[in-house]
């Protein structure tokens, strides 16, 4: 656009020969609807001035509005116009010689430029291009169209896991690695064996198959008491708390408070034969089934029962004979003696898994020829054996002694033979052997005990003698129970079926107290916390409670426990914990009473002050 | 095992207790007495329930661990017992 122009500017004034076309052409070409002008207005010279407006914006636009709702002019004009644009970058590049085209039309005569500039100037100095007279020629290469190749892979296998780090997470974690290391030490130090990887396998086995009740063997011990705790919850809530508040008024008498009572339906027509309290856990008591009856003698049963869980026995242990005594050891508490009416002996440890006896004595191993009425546990002997002592109707008391697999009997005394009575009119008389009936072992002395036989005498022997040191004429039947005082060492109880109980002082040979309660008493216990105090039962179904110390003729408690038509009382046994007491009957039943506080005063403790003080008195 | 079995019957039979479930280490009740949309609801939330009580016991000491969990509310009593991940669950009506 700008050369030709120029050009036509050129040929005004110099009225040169043009390339039109193909050839040159002569003298001015005036186009048709040319200005026709003047010589002078030609010479005229004409300012053009370059001004920002742009003559070809429009400058009547008009726009609507709708604030006002009318059509206005629009002053504001965007004058500019933008010619080109291009994204310049400047490069340095040194001058160089102008390059000669092959040209198109426009540049035809600029060929004739260059030599009249060269012919003029003396200098040669470079040609630099300038944008007004030369131009550059471009092609534009092929470019290949840009094509997308995608790969979409599978995308690897994705899981979402969460965990949460706490402070026993962490902790857990540690104590896992703690126990790989010693498995690892372990098998390390083992020999690996076939055998270990035959039972391992089988023990996978035996897993998989049960429903895995066993994991929960525990919680559903525990879930079961807590369960019998709900039910019996108002028991439990006496046991622990409640105090008669009539014991005030009522002084001196008590009265016994009714708690649990326990029996088992298998047991039902057994009667309890035997109590024993359990020292090391004192909600653990054993129960002796069996029979007195001479003529129906069945099986028995061992039970033991927990306080806690009141509905159901915790060990249960049946036995082909009635049993008629049991003891359970004072310090390991697991093992139990027991005495059958059949005349023989065993030894249950509560741990292991069974219902058998780990020791049972037989005929060729002693066992005794009449029932056993009474077994007690004694100190480890020298080696460290555990040995119990039983006493039983043939006449012998026997010691045995736990020796790895066996149970080795020691005879210790045999009961003296008593004349037969003179009224007897056979002229071969048999001599009678005295059958024990009851034992019991002196509390702080270990080798002296009491044996208390049919013929109503009590004896007092020593275990590493085989003499009688004193003999009792106690009753006129036979003696049930003699019992040592806990505290006092001179004094010991006996009960008997001729309705009296009798207190004695061992080195006087007649009873210091005699009670005639007029029914046939049971059974008798001293108490564990005052040596004033003891109960009995009789079989008219009434508990008695005496202490000494506050009525030495009368008992504070007389209370009737059970029907008297319906069973009758048997056992007693003090708890050596709680002031609680368990009574068992005939009828398989133990009820369980707590004691009121009238029944629980302990001795004042005499302090040395006082003492001198009543001795100075 | 048929001892525990016979502990769970007895307390299933016990004076009061409305129904037993048990649930394994994953939360599923391998054995019940109810009905099994109740079965479901019980073992979901208190599934979640003795996990929170159990972080916050051993949040506060990590070598104790929580045993036991009584919930008294105006109608019964639920008994949670844990052990070896597994729950089990006694809803009982307390006689009063």
């Amino acid at each position: 656009m700008y050369s030709r122009s120029l050009l036509y500017v050129m040929l005004q004034d110099e009225e040169k020969t043009v390339e039109i076309g193909g050839g040159h052409i002569k003298g001015l070409i005036k186009p048709p609807d040319q200005l026709k002008l003047t010589e002078a207005e030609l010479k005229e010279k004409i300012t053009r001035v370059l001004n920002t407006q742009n003559p070809h914006a429009p400058d009547n636009i008009v726009r609507w509005t709708f604030k006002v709702k009318m059509v206005y002019l629009a002053r504001f004009i965007n004058a500019k116009s933008l010619t080109e644009a291009t994204n310049l970058s400047c490069v340095f590049s040194p001058q160089t010689t102008p390059v000669e085209d092959g040209g198109e039309v426009e540049e035809a005569g600029e060929e004739d430029r260059p030599d009249s500039a060269a012919s003029k100037t003396d200098k040669k100095e470079p040609k630099i291009t300038n944008i007004f007279n030369s131009c550059d020629r471009a092609t534009q290469t092929l470019h290949n169209p840009p094509r997308e190749i995608n790969c979409q892979t599978e995308p690897p296998p994705r899981s979402s896991f969460s965990a949460s780090a706490n402070q026993w997470e962490i902790y857990d974690a540690y104590v896992q690695e703690l126990q790989k290391q010693e498995k690892n030490k372990e098998k390390q130090k083992a020999a690996p064996s076939e055998k270990d990887e035959k039972s391992q396998k089988k023990m996978m086995l035996m897993e998989t198959q049960d429903i895995d009740l066993n994991k929960v063997s525990k919680a559903a011990k525990v879930l079961e008491r807590m369960v019998n705790l709900n039910i019996f919850d108002e028991i439990a809530q006496d046991f622990a708390y409640y105090e008669d508040p009539a014991d005030e008024f009522k002084f001196p008498k008590g009265t016994l408070l009714p708690l649990w009572k326990v029996k088992y339906d298998q047991a039902k027509k057994l009667s309890v034969t035997a109590l024993c309290w359990n020292n090391k856990y004192p909600d653990l008591f054993g129960v002796g089934m069996g029979s007195y009856n001479f003529c129906k003698q069945g099986s028995g049963m061992l039970l033991f029962y927990t306080y806690k869980n009141c509905s159901f026995p915790e060990y249960i242990y049946p036995t082909s004979s009635g049993v008629l005594c049991l003891d359970i050891h004072e310090e390991r508490t697991y093992l139990v003696a027991v005495g059958f009416y059949d005349g023989s002996v065993a030894v249950y440890n509560l741990k292991t898994e069974g219902k058998e006896p780990i020791y049972k004595s037989t005929a060729k191993t002693g066992k005794h020829t009449a029932p056993v009425w009474q077994v007690c546990w004694q100190n480890d002997d020298m080696d460290s054996n555990h040995n119990f002592y039983s006493v039983s109707s043939d006449g012998r008391v026997v010691s045995w002694t736990l020796v790895k697999n066996e149970l080795v009997f020691t005879d210790i005394i045999r009961l003296p033979v008593i004349p037969a009575e003179t009224e007897e009119t056979e002229p071969a008389q048999t001599p009678l052997i005295a059958c024990g009936t009851s034992m019991d072992f002196h509390k702080q002395i270990d080798y002296l005990f009491l044996v208390g036989t049919q013929e109503g005498k009590i004896y007092k022997c020593k275990t590493y003698s085989s003499k009688i040191l004193e003999t009792y004429d106690a009753h006129h039947m036979r003696v049930d129970t003699v019992k040592w005082n806990h505290f006092h060492p001179k004094v010991f109880i006996s009960c008997s079926s001729d309705w009296t109980i009798k207190m004695w002082d061992y080195t006087i040979n007649t009873p210091v107290l005699t009670f005639d309660l007029k029914e046939p008493i049971g059974d008798i216990a001293w108490s564990p916390y005052s040596s004033t105090v003891f109960a009995a039962v009789t079989t008219d179904g009434n508990v008695h409670v005496f202490d000494l110390n506050i009525n030495k003729y009368e008992a504070l408690c007389q209370q009737l426990v059970v029907d008297k038509k319906k069973a009758k009382l048997t056992h007693i046994a003090f708890n050596p914990i709680h002031p609680i007491i368990i009574v068992g009957d005939d009828r398989g039943n133990v009820n369980s009473f707590k004691l009121s506080p009238n029944l629980r005063k302990k001795p004042k403790v005499r302090t040395l002050t006082s003492f001198h003080r009543s001795i100075s008195q | 095992m048929a001892q525990v079995e016979e502990t769970l019957k007895r307390i299933e039979a016990s004076k009061g207790v409305i129904g037993t479930i048990l649930v394994n280490a994953e939360g599923i009740p391998i054995r019940t007495t109810l009905d099994n949309s109740t079965t479901v609801q019980y073992a979901e939330l208190l599934c979640q329930l003795s996990m929170l009580a159990r972080t916050t016991v051993r949040d506060i000491d990590p070598q104790n661990d929580l045993t036991f969990l009584r919930i008294r509310s105006k109608k019964h009593e639920i008994m949670v017992a844990l052990e070896n991940n597994y729950l089990l669950i006694v809803i009982q009506n307390p006689c009063e």
